[in-house]
């Protein structure tokens, strides 16, 4: 339940704080954080949770948006990256790098709350 | 709280979002930063186009006097209908900033020296460069110029960057261009002065060309002395079809250039071998800047009225230089193609007439050499005693570097563009002031701003009148019959090869003694042969009281091809124009090719290079996309040219220009015992023009086997015709059309350079307008509307233009969105 929870929060969080250009991209960190604070989880499951929360974002925006697009700009993008022009691959990059911070930040707001057992 | 692996993990954590958010160096260029390029709330992903994207909007702009409708056509072009000139200038500014924001920022860095602000200490000798030149200083002498004595255009540029600046203002962040987010920085408000700088630099690239190659000639002369060089580089260009018809009377000269007493030996026998110092070779436009223009009278069209053609031969970027729009208010109605970056139609029509511009290609750029009396370049010596300088200041701002300060003396000639402080091997450790019609303050837009208003011929006469720089073969075609051309410009009154080389800076007898008058420009209306045309070529005969310029600058053959064609053709439609503007035919190799039969022996070749002159000789001349003939003459013809050329050019520290092709196909023609075919190096032989045709066809069957090898004999395939992003990065760019046509060619694609507009208007009552540029509208690389154009471009295609009163053009078909832009919200 708290797992679900964190997972659901943390990704509204990060996409309602996301909205606002003017705050720097990497803001969901600290919602993330804050989540991980307020919803206490053992280390391993904050991170998994919290980088879970965002790697899922961050894909479902970028398919929906790349979808739309009819992949025009992914696969200019995954050329220019050295990725091989696909633009599935790097859809998943960009879910992985969402994750990885969003799941450090997480792993980071639970040693705040935990204690050793 | 468990303290230490809470450290760790924020360190951790801290950490990589600091990698993500820094760009790493990657070779000489820098990534974005990648957190924040791929995140899809503020990255590239944002730029990525929904396909079916709705562009209707309505826009509150109380600059505004009046409300104006815009509609957007299936093409993307915006069709402006104001009650207001300037709000139709502000609405332009708009949308130029609302489609192609980032073209119009990094342009004018470019031609402002700015390009290390963002990119770094690599591009310091780019800015350098232009710093130099002066494309600052002009652009500020045209503003202030304007700003004091120009109202109306003053108003209008006003207008305009506030339309841009509207747009700025309320662009979110997260949908700033995408390039902006590849080379992590951010556009920046835009000034009357950026529309100046962006003129200078179609300056530059229709003239600045000078810059690099005066010296080069100058060094040519240098190393072969002046008698060789003469002959070589000869200024006679006998098969020559001018721009104003051969036996064309000219008016006596009001001008009469005096050649200084000394001119023979201090200037064109003159020489100088000084130590050439390490730095890089200096940028030059492309040598190919030129284009086609023609009108053809009702005369020779199946409806009885004029058709007019132009196509400007650019190089082939995206975003495109074009961006294709129509302007109506109550003082006119206007289409064509216009410049992001400045107000009003730039090549276009309205409904009256139309007009189109081919480069004229006159020396207007002129060095003079400066003797300082010490290092400190405080004085110059000019008639006879010391002149005391002021130092122009100016600063480059470098991205993680120190600032970067040049002092450029300005001396009577203009800035002292080569100093010790800033050389290449070309200026071979000379000082050298630059004297350049550009610096001169101008009327800006003001040329173009009335041709869109132009009712007749003495509207167009009035509106060019006021055009200083670059100077252009101005065609014009009217409703009502008339058809003209008119070469118009600042143009130097000079004496027989003054200014081709670098002249002495010390004494006023070098300096130019005048500009030619209007009324002394070559012109023709109406004339009997029923079409006036232009291709880049001489305007005139040698009959024309002054000097043009070297014949260099003025490539012969698609002007012959031109005019040929538009002889003989009769009852000619707009689809028979279309046909032209897209010809490939050889007319340089219908003279060549024979030049080098005449001296190729068979006998004494190899078996494959026997075959490349069969394929070459049975070529039917014609430059298609799947022709291998042509790609076989090219290469042979190259190798016969480096053959001739090479002993006399070699030897050389620096790079000389090769003498031009008219030469050598003359010579091959005329004289089959030119000593020049001699190699000097070879002592003991004395070659002759068989010996060298022999060898070029033996060294280009190599390079053409090589080619065969890999499939690339194919002239689309070996030409590889791209149209590149500004950033030449390929991923953002289309490579390897397929199209044919090449230099010297009416369809003149090469490889990164060619027709950057096609237009075709025939002057009916509705006007019957066809056109399209090797873009597309969008200058974002995520829209579909990024690169539309292209196949169609490359296919010798065109689209129908729709120019049509906004009753009529709200019910078309092809009318898709409505942008509204109200002055309030009452």
């Amino acid at each position: 339940m708290k797992f679900i929870t964190t997972l659901f929060l943390a990704a509204l969080m990060a996409y309602a704080i996301g909205i606002y250009s003017a705050l720097p991209w990497w803001s969901f960190a600290v919602t993330n954080l804050i989540v991980a604070i307020a919803i206490p989880q053992k280390p391993l499951i904050s991170f998994v949770s919290g980088a879970l929360a965002i790697g899922l974002l961050w894909a479902c925006l970028s398919m929906i948006i790349d979808q739309s697009n009819h992949h025009i700009l992914a696969t200019k993008v995954a050329t220019i990256l050295p990725l091989k022009g696909s633009y599935i691959v790097l859809i998943i990059v960009t879910s992985i790098v969402g994750a990885l911070v969003g799941g450090l930040a997480s792993l980071t707001g639970s040693f705040i709350r935990s204690s050793k057992a | 709280m468990r303290l230490l692996p809470f450290i760790a993990s924020a360190m951790v954590t801290i950490g990589l979002v600091t990698v993500l958010n820094t760009q790493l160096s990657i070779g000489p260029t820098k990534s974005p930063k990648l957190g924040y390029f791929l995140s899809p709330q503020h990255g590239f992903w944002k730029n990525a186009e929904k396909v079916n994207t709705n562009f209707d909007a309505s826009i509150l702009a109380n600059e505004l006097k009046g409300n104006v409708d815009v509609y957007l056509d299936d093409r993307l072009v915006p069709h402006i209908y104001a009650d207001h000139d300037q709000d139709a200038y502000f609405v332009q500014g708009y949308l130029h900033a609302k489609f192609r924001l980032w073209q119009m920022d990094f342009q004018t860095r470019v031609a402002s020296g700015r390009l290390s602000e963002i990119a770094g200490a690599d591009k310091l000798s780019i800015d350098r460069f232009f710093r130099r030149l002066g494309m600052v200083y002009g652009a500020e002498k045209t503003e202030a110029n304007i700003n004091a004595n120009n109202p109306e255009m003053k108003e209008t540029v006003d207008a305009y960057t506030a339309g841009v600046n509207a747009f700025i203002k309320q662009m979110d962040p997260a949908d700033m261009p995408f390039e902006f987010k590849l080379m992590n920085y951010a556009p920046e408000k835009w000034t009357p002065a950026k529309t100046y700088l962006f003129l200078m630099f179609m300056s530059y690239d229709l003239t600045g060309r000078s810059a690099a190659s005066d010296l080069q000639l100058t060094n040519t002369r240098d190393f072969l002395g002046y008698d060789l060089f003469d002959k070589l580089y000869t200024n006679k260009q006998d098969s020559l079809d001018p721009i104003i018809p051969k036996g064309t009377v000219y008016q006596k000269p009001s001008i009469v250039p005096i050649k200084p007493a000394a001119a023979d030996s201090a200037y064109l026998h003159q020489s100088t071998a000084l130590a050439i110092t390490n730095v890089e070779t200096p940028v030059a436009p492309n040598k190919n800047n030129g284009s086609n223009n023609w009108a053809v009278s009702g005369s020779k069209t199946k409806s009885g009225r004029p058709i007019l053609a132009s196509d400007p031969h650019l190089g082939l970027n995206m975003p495109s230089l074009w961006y294709e729009v129509q302007i109506t208010t109550p003082t006119h109605s206007t289409y064509g193609a216009s410049f992001p970056g400045s107000p009003a139609v730039i090549i276009g029509f309205n409904d009256s007439l139309a007009w189109g511009v081919t480069n004229a290609g006159r020396d207007v750029l002129d060095f003079y050499e400066i003797k300082f009396k010490d290092s400190s370049e405080n004085e110059y010596w000019y008639n006879g005693k010391w002149n005391t300088v002021e130092k122009r200041t100016e600063v480059i701002k470098v991205k993680d570097s120190a600032d970067v300060v040049e002092q450029i003396p300005m001396t009577i000639w203009g800035p002292t563009m080569y100093d010790a402080h800033y050389q290449n091997p070309q200026s071979k450790g000379r000082n050298l002031a630059i004297q350049w019609t550009a610096h001169n303050s101008s009327t800006g837009v003001e040329t173009f701003y009335r041709l869109n208003r132009a009712k007749n011929y003495d509207d167009y006469i009035k509106a060019i009148s006021l055009w200083t720089c670059p100077g252009q073969n101005f065609v014009l075609a009217t409703k009502s019959g008339d058809i003209a051309i008119k070469q118009q410009g600042s143009f130097v009154a000079r004496w027989e090869r003054q200014g081709d080389f670098i002249m002495p800076g010390d004494d006023s007898t070098y300096a130019w003694q005048g500009i030619i008058p209007n009324e002394e420009n070559p012109t023709i209306k109406n004339p009997e042969r029923g079409f006036v045309s232009s291709a880049n070529q001489k305007p005139t005969d040698p009959s024309y009281p002054y000097y043009l310029g070297t014949a260099s600058s003025f490539p012969l053959y698609r002007g012959i091809s031109v005019n040929k064609h538009l002889t003989a053709m009769s009852g000619i439609t707009a689809e028979d124009m279309q046909a032209l503007q897209t010809n490939n035919d050889n007319v340089f190799a219908a003279t060549a090719r024979p030049a080098l039969m005449k001296y190729v022996q068979v006998d004494k070749l190899s078996p494959d290079a026997k075959r490349m002159v069969d394929e070459m000789t049975n070529w039917d001349l014609v430059n298609s996309e799947h022709s291998k003939g042509i790609t076989v003459f090219e290469i042979i013809w190259d190798s016969v040219t480096e053959a001739v050329w090479g002993d006399e050019l070699a030897g050389s520290p620096i790079a000389l220009t090769k003498p031009d092709d008219f030469v050598l196909v003359d010579q091959l023609l005329k004289d089959s015992n030119w000593s020049v075919a001699d190699d000097i190096r070879t002592k003991d032989k004395k070659e002759n023009f068989k010996d060298q045709v022999t060898l070029g066809v033996e060294n280009a069957t190599k390079k053409l086997l090589a080619l065969e090898k890999e499939n690339k004999l194919e002239w689309s395939l070996f030409k590889a015709t791209r149209v590149m992003h500004l950033t030449k990065i390929p991923a953002l760019s289309r490579m390897n059309l397929p199209i044919g046509g090449g230099k010297n060619i009416i369809n003149a694609s090469t490889e990164m350079h060619g027709p950057s507009w096609r237009m075709i208007v025939h002057l009916t009552d509705e006007i019957e307008a066809y056109g399209l540029y090797p873009g597309g509208q969008s200058g974002n690389p995520g829209s579909v509307y990024y690169d539309t154009f292209i196949n169609y471009w490359a296919a010798g295609k065109y689209y129908r233009l729709l120019f049509l009163a906004k009753e009529k053009l709200i019910q078309n078909e092809r009318t898709k969105w409505h942008i509204q832009f109200k002055k309030s919200n009452a």
